[in-house]
């Protein structure tokens, strides 16, 4: 019997997941053997062509990371969701839109404008910027044109499962493929992790006192937590209560609160809102003036409550700018 | 009476124990004001998760209430604490996202308190005439398409 085909792609993201593939370390070899690999643009030359030459439902599973905005990636993960049997949405970008959907909190304007004017590193005093049909020696180029708004894999095609994770941990990808290989599969739509909180399976649970109480809020950029104590005790934003478990901890471990990278846990339908209304309600303000005192202590709540999923939040992206 | 003055769509979340039975009040007195509001009763203002508030704006209010009762007098003991800590905060998410922090009212109104509560939605319906329509949804999605072709310089 033929193996069964695979497929790996990548679209807005920082190669950290291809990274997380590599790192099945000897594992990939079990990988190797039960599957045939037909694209994966990090590591192996197959080409639009390739895919295009397959037909409809022939790659078993497409493990598709990055959120989709650019026209390109479109046009990508149609094609691949055309030609493979399953999608799995591969790491917190496909899944919730990730890092590049931060983005979604100003327009792709001011992104340009940053990168090709204002940045301090930047001399461009002819204000040259990316064209989309560039002519370069007498021939017209086609570039991608990058959307305004990024958007989560889910938004652009149908997926069947989501691996979270920035990046996905070796286990959890070991886990998905020998359930895919094994034909035994979570219902259609499934977050392949755990459906516990972080703090749940969190070794700082214990030091949890009974009744939060945050009188002020700490950065990690201006001060280190002690890494005995459960960090909304000390002050610190932890995503660990509005975050699914299944990541092995590996932030709590490196004395680093929870970034939120896995999402929510089933049931909570936006993160971030569900966060703030955790931690709000710790506060000790006791009137109006401290109130708002201790909500000015909570630096860039968009970013920090969306650091991986303003794309999957109820409001999506910002007005700004419009 | 037609006028053209813009009518907002205001979600009231009220507490059951005060600020619902301050608006029968205004009711019951025959006080005027305008019906703008449309009132979702909750248990208690502590209930108002977060979540309600930015899914309302997400489906096309132009502003959204909550009131609760008097600090000290929480039939709960303390949830109208946890709104009013949760407010300012929700208040600075809902800047950056391009909602101006007026759209979100907090507002205590007791139960003998009918007069204030009409009072609190006749401010509110002004700041918001003033703000004018959000449209969330339908502004965001129209921003969606804008991409390089548009936003790069011609040559």
């Amino acid at each position: 019997m033929a193996k069964p085909k695979v497929a790996f792609y990548w679209c807005a993201s920082c190669g950290g997941c291809e990274e997380a593939v590599v790192d099945l370390a000897e594992d990939i070899l079990k990988v190797v053997e039960a599957v045939d690999i037909v694209l994966w643009p990090v590591a192996l030359d197959f080409k639009l062509k390739d895919v295009e030459a397959m037909a409809d439902g022939e790659i078993a599973v497409s493990f598709i990371n990055g959120a989709v905005r650019l026209s390109e990636q479109e046009e990508w993960v149609q094609l691949l969701r055309r030609k493979s049997g399953l999608v799995v949405a591969f790491g917190s970008c496909s899944h919730l839109g990730g890092i590049p959907g931060l983005a979604n909190l100003t327009t792709i304007e001011e992104i340009m404008a940053n990168k090709y004017d204002r940045a301090p590193t930047i001399d461009n005093p002819d204000g040259t910027r990316p064209l989309p049909r560039p002519v370069v020696d007498g021939y017209e180029l086609e570039l991608p044109t990058p959307w305004n708004t990024v958007k989560r894999l889910d938004e652009v095609i149908e997926v069947d499962y989501y691996l979270p994770g920035c990046a996905p941990p070796p286990e959890l990808i070991m886990t998905a493929v020998q359930a895919i290989l094994a034909g035994e599969l979570p219902p259609k739509g499934s977050v392949i992790s755990p459906e516990k909180t972080l703090c749940e399976s969190c070794p700082l649970n214990e030091s949890k006192p009974d009744e939060l109480v945050i009188t002020e809020f700490k950065r990690v950029a201006t001060s280190q937590p002690k890494p005995d104590e459960c960090y909304l005790a000390q002050g610190f934003v932890c995503m660990g209560p509005a975050t699914r478990s299944g990541c092995g901890e590996r932030c709590i471990h490196g004395n680093m609160p929870c970034r939120g990278c896995f999402g929510p846990p089933p049931g909570a339908r936006d993160q971030g809102t569900k966060l703030l209304s955790a931690i709000a309600s710790a506060g000790a303000a006791e009137n109006k003036d401290e109130a708002d005192l201790f909500a000015k202590g909570f630096v860039d709540p968009a970013g920090t409550l969306y650091r991986f999923s303003v794309p999957s939040s109820i409001l999506k992206r910002t007005l700004k700018g419009k | 009476m037609a006028t053209d003055q813009f009518e907002p769509r205001i979600v009231g979340f009220l507490c059951r124990w005060c600020s619902y039975t301050g608006a029968d009040l205004a009711g019951t007195s025959r006080i005027q004001y305008p019906p703008n509001m449309t009132p979702i009763r909750v248990m208690c203002s502590g209930r108002v998760d977060p979540t309600f508030v930015v899914q309302a704006f997400a489906e096309g209010a132009d502003g959204v209430m909550i009131a609760g009762c008097h600090p000290g007098d929480c039939h709960y003991d303390v949830g109208n604490y946890r709104a009013m800590r949760r407010v300012p905060m929700l208040k600075n998410l809902l800047e950056q996202f391009g909602i101006s922090p007026e759209r979100l009212m907090l507002t205590w109104v007791s139960a003998s308190e009918g007069r204030k509560f009409a009072a609190d939605v006749v401010t509110f319906t002004e700041t918001l005439r003033r703000l004018g329509p959000l449209n969330f949804a339908g502004e965001t999605k129209a921003t969606d398409e804008l991409n390089l072709k548009e936003t790069a310089p011609a040559v």
